[in-house]
């Protein structure tokens, strides 16, 4: 009995020394970012698009449009092929091969580091994109590319444990009613596993706003606002990692300004996202 | 089952000492001298770290990067011994800076771009995004593509410093965070120009002429080639003992004769 409630005290211990690094380091970041944004008012900070950190203008609207471009097109691909992967894994895929040839393959994808992403990127992909699409190749397209791949995984396995946890039943009783395999997918399974498809949306986004080796590869880190999807972009965490190591004074806290803004805008693209997790799966009665 | 447990014991002991060994016993106690900054001099003062370790055994010389700025706060805070400084100092820098090469920034372009050679003024309404086609300047029709260094690198500041005066860099420049991302970049876009270390532009790449001169040591050193800065070794007050020591290598004849197989310049 004693030895219980040791460990119990231990591992409560263990728990919260992982939420209160999480909770200095919020903390740390915000004393250092806030109170530059609050001198030079968040909304000049946040909608000025001029950094020209040497002259003691910070504004970050061009990053943070780069942020929610290259992340947005991220989803749009991990999406697309993410959750097009997880169907045919769950539902049309003999079994046989998702498990033992396409489902390895994909988790494969998710050890290999950001910075071998980066360096195909631009040894590939963006030599192709600049001789035949136009621009400079460092782009939007191509950071989205990059990162939609490097999102692939969690895409992949999260949608496809939420279609494998929906009920035979439902299945079977829609296969049952007359419905083919495709109407079955499409207007049952996906319904059913909505809230869990979301949720995989929700950590993809995650790690494509914070991922930052591969985009400062890929991106071409303009100070300019990108106006197409050719365009060579900065975002929020390039900026950072570009600069940080020689700001002094107002710039580095400038940067941590930045950091301050794309944890808010992380945390609203979660709460966003659970909430109309939750909305769905409470109307689809899960 | 004994015998496999001995061995896994004998492992685990073997993995402990050495990793106890790791800070105390590496190269019979030799003081360690941290030099640190500048990316453009880190290869060469690498070099020279090497060469100098290799023949005695009383220091052991770090060479790590970070950036010229980097470099000054290292100093600052007393974590380095040694900044490393690629662009000369700031007024309110108040350091003591020591010569150790001079360079050339390169202004750097696509091999086949039939553009030759730039005046100062040219460059500066290029990357001020001023000409945004080559042909204005004589070359082929190609809007022109600018690639810059991250605020903060010796590079660009010595760049801004020599070349764009009070005028800003384009927004619409690439930023790239190495000279190699440079280089890389340069050699694969026909229609890209940009600037680098003068010791590091290698093969693949065309050097401009600037204001007529070629970018080469000799016009370095008469002073024709514009685009000169100072490598610089930098302490706080007077440099340590061994800080000295390692400072007398760089610049006697011997080590700067190593830069200069390099392609750097000898200090004045």
């Amino acid at each position: 009995m004693k030895l219980d409630k040791f460990i119990r005290v231990v591992l409560l211990l263990v728990a919260l020394s992982g939420v209160s690094g999480l909770a200095l380091m919020t903390a740390f970041i915000f004393k250092e970012g806030l109170p530059l944004m609050v001198r030079l008012g968040v909304a000049d900070f946040i909608f000025s698009s001029q950094w020209y950190p040497s002259e003691g203008q910070f504004g970050i609207a061009p990053m943070i449009v780069g942020s929610l471009a290259v992340t947005a097109g991220a989803m749009v691909i991990s999406l697309v092929f993410g959750l097009g992967c997880a169907i045919l894994l769950t539902q049309f895929c003999p079994p046989r091969l998702a498990t033992g040839v396409i489902k390895p393959c994909i988790e494969l994808l998710a050890g290999i580091p950001s910075v071998v992403y980066g360096f195909v990127g631009v040894t590939i992909l963006v030599p192709f994109i600049r001789d035949y699409l136009g621009g400079p190749g460092l782009s939007v397209l191509a950071s989205s590319i990059v990162l939609g791949v490097m999102v692939l995984p969690t895409v992949t396995s999260i949608s496809a444990d939420a279609l494998r946890a929906v009920p035979r039943s439902y299945r079977e009783g829609s296969i049952a009613l007359g419905a083919t395999e495709w109407q079955t997918t499409h207007m049952v399974m996906l319904k059913a596993a909505m809230s869990g498809i979301v949720a995989a949306v929700i950590l993809g986004m995650g790690r494509a706003v914070g991922e930052t080796m591969a985009v400062i590869m890929v991106a071409g880190n303009p100070l300019a606002m990108p106006d197409s999807l050719l365009s060579p972009v900065r975002t929020l965490t390039s900026n950072i990692a570009l600069e940080m190591s020689y700001a002094a004074g107002d710039h580095r806290k400038a940067l941590f300004a930045t950091g301050v803004t794309l944890f808010v805008i992380i945390m609203i693209l979660n709460t966003i996202a659970l909430a109309v997790s939750r909305r769905r799966a409470r109307r689809a009665g899960l | 089952m004994t015998s496999a447990r001995t061995i896994a014991i004998r492992a685990l002991a073997l993995a402990l000492a050495s990793i106890a060994c790791l800070p105390g016993c590496r190269k019979n106690d030799r003081r360690v001298l941290s030099v640190v900054g500048s990316t453009s001099i880190q290869p060469f003062a690498e070099m020279l770290a090497e060469e100098y370790n290799g023949r005695q055994d009383e220091l052991d010389v770090e060479v790590q990067g970070g950036g010229s700025t980097f470099g000054i706060r290292a100093v600052t805070d007393g974590i380095a011994q040694v900044g490393m400084c690629s662009r000369s100092l700031k007024p309110e820098e108040q350091f003591t800076a020591i010569s150790i090469a001079r360079d050339g920034i390169a202004v750097v372009v696509h091999p086949t771009n039939t553009v030759d050679g730039l005046q100062l003024a040219h460059i500066r309404a290029l990357f001020s995004g001023q000409v945004a086609n080559w042909r204005q300047l004589g070359g082929p029709d190609r809007p022109v593509r600018l690639i810059t260094r991250e605020e903060g690198s010796g590079t660009r500041e010595a760049f801004v410093k020599l070349v764009m005066g009070k005028e800003r860099i384009s927004r619409q420049a690439l930023t790239q965070e190495s000279n190699g991302a440079v280089r890389e970049l340069v050699q694969h876009d026909p229609a890209a120009i940009g600037y680098m270390s003068l010791g590091l532009v290698g093969q693949g790449l065309k050097s401009l002429k600037v204001e007529g001169a070629q970018p080469t040591s000799q016009n370095v050193i008469n002073g024709s080639y514009p685009l000169v800065r100072p490598f610089l070794f930098v302490v706080k007050g007077q440099p340590t003992a061994d800080a000295r020591k390692f400072i007398d290598f760089v610049l006697s004849g011997e080590a700067q004769g190593m830069l200069e197989r390099e392609g750097l310049v000898r200090a004045k």
